[in-house]
């Protein structure tokens, strides 16, 4: 067992699952299967720099060997806006179902369980 | 040099008088048409200065500036005399719409934005004509199109205005949108967008395989903006713009702008078979249809526009003869149309004005009431008739001398039967409008009695027209010669041809035909009666409604394309992007190759085999209950954390710690969120699609994790890695190569990342400030706290401790930005670090007491943010280097020692603002509003539970 199949197969699960709760109807699953996505995405071009153990890329004169930094720093900024995105459709969402009292995707009326506050027949 | 300045000072005068008075809009009446009249003087006098170079001259005036030389557009103008004598009409006949205009408009009437519609239309035509480039040309002509829409709805409460503008844009918008491809297509046939390049290929244009499409594609921009048949019917509708607009627009320049365009290309596209036969043919029809139609027209606008479609159709067939003489008439009869024209529909605006009603069953007999009025428009219907010795008289003789020139469709006695008959039908119309109007006895008591002349500032403007009129026939060598010989040298591309202007030719064909329409016309009033009772029994097809109709069927079926081809369905949607990303992933993979490559990989340790497998289970967890929401996010969490650890393993220390910060505030908006969304819904798709979707997921994880795999097994191929590297910290000062590449070499791409984050937040705040109105705002009133709370809305403990963590937790955020640099930590992370800090107040403590204790507001942070990050950025241009270079130095204090000092800490801290101010934006109006929605359903007198 090496890592290299570890982090392949986990970035393939990860797509499947984001792929079949991103095909859901009600918004909340949306938004889980783009999160699951999203750590496939950053995983994956992190990958793209090979996985390298204990070489760091801190500028050292006693080392010579680090690994590659260049996706490191893209998946950086690629983490901070994989949050401003989700934050966005979170919110998106969530103004949906408070202006329409649905939580599909498509603004079908759909069965809300009982104990939620927000039950659509709340709007006037 | 000085004619390129005037050439540019006399198009941009118009433009900018239009500016000028939408900027003045609060200004009076006076204001506006005293700038609109000044503006159109003004570029008279430069007209009037080009008039020797441009009339006279051996070369063209004309100067040109590169623009998008890329395109072959360059804003090239150029005055020769066709365009000269254009520009004439343009500004000549605007000065007196100007003129007229002041007095038609009542006072209150919005004149700022009829004035600056106006103008802008003027400079928009004037660009036409002296264009030099064709490419310029079409930019100039969808302006007019746009003015006209403007003018022809500048009032707009009335829905026939609208709808008349409507039907304009649609009509001459889309035949500029053929023109657009037939002026490509030439200038791809002549090898140049260059009008005077082009002018001198006709040759290879003609003979091109692109002729008949370029051809085709011009004449329709030219006959839908001329109001040719079959696309006349939009210019009776734009009748409903205010007279002054119809004078200008629709009788003197804009309508004249396809017959310009045809005459400015004769040179290029006529002369063939199919040009003659089209050009002639469209035109003949249009001219006898306007003329017939006009005869049996009662408003006085509809009749002068039908007439002035048959006269546009003479003009367009005389121009399809393609025989230098017809030419010569079609310039002549442009000036005398003009002239005559613009007179009557002023004249015409002058009886509505003055009675109240254009509806000339309803008026007669006004020359005694309004004798000025009823002197201009007489001589003026008279001139348009063709009657001696007014100027349309010239210019329809020479019209029906050249017609047996042409034997169209192989009969030589066709086209002066027929436009004998149209003379007559011309004549008839004009004598019935003078008739009917001024002379025999009033037919209704009410609108003769109100009427009466107007003031000189009203009729002093058709006067002037009418007197040119007269004075066209009466000396047309002296005034209309040396113009129209050199014009039509200018139109037929060859020398100005001798011009022999007269009313007496001696007795030949053309005055016999002449008197033949004379008297034909004559008949025609007398049996007027008779004939229209016969017209109105006939059943006609009304151009509007089958205007209407073809509109309906085009939105009809533009709909039913539209959900055919773009499903409003996300479920859908991605269901096909999925579907084609996976098919062409497929695609690729059946070319062949191995899966596995040979690189060699590391051998997993089990605490990594242990944490893949939790990773495995939550995602199936989170799959699988995806129903019950709140268990949901811990699953959510430890997938979050088994990549931080994956990222601590894998050499990137900074990676793992904006991963484990990002995974705390991402749990806390989702679980903010899950306060007002369902908790847990009940499932609703159905089993087979369950089934579908699965099967797609499935290949779609195996695809994606067979190419990680493919990429992993394989080693990469030349990086720039080493650059970074080793320039890290002679180049950019840290050691941190991450942080480096962050805020240096690729410091331009995070600018450009804290924006965008920047621009989510807002977009985050836009979206939840409005929530509380509407029906968003009814169901957040209605809300009721659906979990079970804490008994304590602030528990102690958690206040407390959180009050002691908050410096503990900024002092970290602030080590983690100042060891950024050198190691691992910087902006990004030690933003979220101190969001997070934050946002623990938040939850101990409550929104309220947060929100007052903190020191700034998100929106600032966010701007100030992006505002250093770019200063950072232009201070290095102040110092020479490029945009967003760094700079750093040590210096060293007592106790403090040694240290760094470097710009891109301070490009940092922008980052650092944008970041901080995003997070907490987005998470504390969240809490915020269903903090409010508790608030409301509070006041209105639920209990909290």
């Amino acid at each position: 067992m090496t890592y290299e199949f570890l982090v392949a197969s986990a970035i393939g699960v990860l797509v499947a699952g984001g792929i079949y709760l991103a095909l859901r109807a009600r918004t909340f699953q949306v938004v889980l299967g783009l999160t699951l996505i999203s750590y496939a995405v950053n995983l994956f071009l992190f990958a793209s720099g090979r996985l390298v153990i204990g070489r760091p890329p801190i500028w050292d004169k006693a080392v010579s060997q680090y690994t590659d930094p260049l996706p490191q720093a893209l998946v950086l900024t690629a983490i901070v806006i994989t949050f401003g995105m989700t934050a966005f459709v979170v919110i998106l969402s969530l103004r949906s179902f408070l202006e329409t009292g649905s939580d599909h995707v498509d603004g079908d009326k759909v069965p809300c369980d009982a104990q939620d506050g927000l039950a659509e027949d709340a709007a006037p | 040099m000085a004619i390129a300045m005037t050439l540019l000072m006399l198009v941009s005068l118009p433009f900018a008088a239009a500016l000028a008075i939408a900027l003045l809009h609060w200004a009076s009446r006076a204001v506006h048409s005293g700038i609109a009249g000044a503006a159109s003087a003004g570029g008279l006098a430069l007209l009037a200065s080009l008039a020797a170079p441009a009339l006279g001259g051996a070369t063209v005036p004309s100067a040109s500036w590169s623009w998008v030389p890329s395109l072959g557009l360059d804003l090239t103008l150029m005055v020769d005399p066709l365009g000269w004598m254009f520009a004439l009409l343009i500004l000549g006949i605007g000065l007196l719409v100007v003129i007229f205009a002041h007095s038609y408009l009542a006072r209150e009437e919005d004149t700022g934005r009829f004035f600056a519609s106006l103008m802008l239309f003027q400079g928009a035509m004037l660009g036409i004509v002296i264009a030099g480039n064709v490419l310029l040309l079409l930019v100039f002509w969808e302006l007019t199109s746009l003015a006209s829409f403007l003018l022809i709805g500048f009032w707009q409460h009335k829905a026939e205005a609208r709808q008349g503008a409507r039907m304009a844009l649609a009509v001459t918008g889309g035949g500029g949108l053929a023109l657009i491809g037939g002026m490509v297509l030439l200038g791809l046939a002549a090898g140049s967008f260059d009008l005077a390049t082009i002018l001198t290929r006709g040759d290879i244009v003609r003979a091109s395989p692109l002729y008949p499409a370029i051809l085709g594609l011009i004449l329709i921009g030219c006959f839908t903006k001329s109001a040719q048949f079959p696309f006349h019917f939009w210019l009776p509708h734009a009748m409903a713009a205010p007279t002054p607009v119809s004078a200008y627009l629709h009788s003197a320049t804009m309508v004249k702008a396809g017959v310009f365009l045809l005459a400015r290309l004769w040179p290029v596209l006529a002369g063939t078979e199919a040009y003659t036969l089209i050009v002639t043919s469209v035109g003949l029809v249009t001219m006898l249809l306007g003329a017939g139609v006009a005869l049996f027209r009662h408003d006085l606008k509809s009749i002068l526009a039908y007439s002035t479609i048959s006269q546009l159709g003479m003009l367009v067939m005389l121009l399809g003869f393609s025989l230098e003489a017809a030419a010569l008439a079609a310039v002549l009869h442009i000036l005398n149309h003009a002239a005559f024209k613009a007179a009557l529909f002023m004249s015409a605006g002058i009886v509505e004005h003055e009675t109240g009603t254009r509806d000339i069953r309803r008026l007669g007999g006004l020359a005694k009431a309004m004798p000025i009025t009823a002197l201009i428009a007489t001589l003026a219907a008279a001139s348009m008739a063709g009657l001696p010795p007014l100027g349309g008289f010239i210019s329809k003789e020479a019209m029906l001398y050249e017609t047996p020139k042409l034997a169209l469709f192989g009969l030589p006695w066709l086209l002066p039967v027929l436009a004998t008959l149209g003379a007559g039908l011309s004549v008839g119309y004009s004598l019935r409008l003078a008739g009917h109007l001024f002379f025999g006895s009033p037919r209704e008591a009410e609108p003769f009695a109100r009427a009466h002349d107007p003031g000189a500032g009203m009729w002093a403007s058709p006067a002037l027209l009418t007197t040119l009129a007269v004075l066209l026939g009466l000396v047309p060598m002296l005034l209309a010669a040396p113009l129209v010989g050199a014009v039509t040298g200018a139109v037929t591309g060859g020398p100005a041809p001798e011009v022999d202007l007269a009313l007496w030719h001696g007795v030949n064909l053309a005055l016999i035909l002449s008197l033949i329409a004379v008297a034909g016309g004559v008949v025609l009033l007398w049996q007027h009666k008779r004939l229209l009772a016969a017209w109105e029994r006939t059943p006609l097809p009304d151009a509007k409604l089958l205007f209407d109709l073809a509109m309906r069927f085009a939105d009809k079926w533009t709909r039913k394309a539209i959900v055919a081809t773009h499903t409003p369905s996300l479920q859908t949607m991605l269901l096909m992007s999925f579907g084609v990303t996976i098919a062409l992933v497929i695609d690729g993979a059946m070319s062949g190759g191995v899966l596995t490559g040979t690189r060699a990989g590391l051998p997993a340790s089990a605490p990594g085999i242990v944490a893949w497998a939790l990773l495995i289970a939550a995602t199936a967890a989170v799959v699988n209950d995806a129903q019950n929401r709140l268990r949901v996010l811990i699953y959510i969490s430890v997938i979050g954390l088994v990549v931080s650890l994956a990222f601590v393993q894998f050499s990137a220390p900074d990676l793992a710690l904006t991963q484990i910060s990002v995974e705390v505030v991402t749990i806390l908006l989702l679980l903010l969120a899950l306060n007002l969304l369902p908790k847990k819904p009940p499932a609703i798709s159905s089993a087979p699609r369950k089934w579908r979707d699965a099967a797609l997921a499935v290949s779609g994880g195996l695809l994606i994790g067979g190419i990680a795999w493919a990429m992993l097994t394989r080693d990469p191929g030349p990086t720039i890695a080493a650059y970074h590297l080793a320039n890290a910290k002679s180049g950019g000062g840290g050691t941190n190569v991450v942080n480096v590449i962050l805020v240096d070499f690729r410091a331009y791409d995070t600018l450009g990342e804290i924006i965008v984050l920047g621009i989510a937040g807002l977009g985050i705040f836009a979206l939840l400030d409005t929530a509380a109105t509407g029906a968003a705002g009814a169901r957040l009133r209605a809300w009721r706290a659906d979990m079970p709370h804490s008994p304590e809305r602030h528990p102690m403990m958690l206040v407390a401790a959180s009050r002691i963590i908050l410096p503990l937790t900024l002092t970290v955020g602030i080590y983690l930005f100042l060891r950024g640099h050198n190691q691992p930590g910087g902006g990004f992370i030690a933003a979220l670090v101190v969001a997070v800090a934050f946002l623990v107040q938040y939850l101990a403590a409550g929104f309220d007491w947060s929100d007052a204790r903190k020191p700034f507001g998100e929106h600032k942070l966010i701007g100030w943010g992006v505002l250093v990050a770019m200063a950072t950025g232009i201070g290095a241009m102040l110092l020479g280097a490029n945009f967003l270079t760094s700079w750093f130095d040590y210096f060293s204090l007592p106790l403090v020692g040694k240290f760094e000092l470097a710009s891109a800490m301070l490009f940092d801290a922008g980052v650092f603002l944008t970041v901080l101010g995003a997070v907490m934006l987005a998470l504390a109006q969240l809490s915020h509003v269903s903090q409010r929605a508790a608030r409301a359903a509070g006041a209105s007198g639920g209990e909290q539970p």
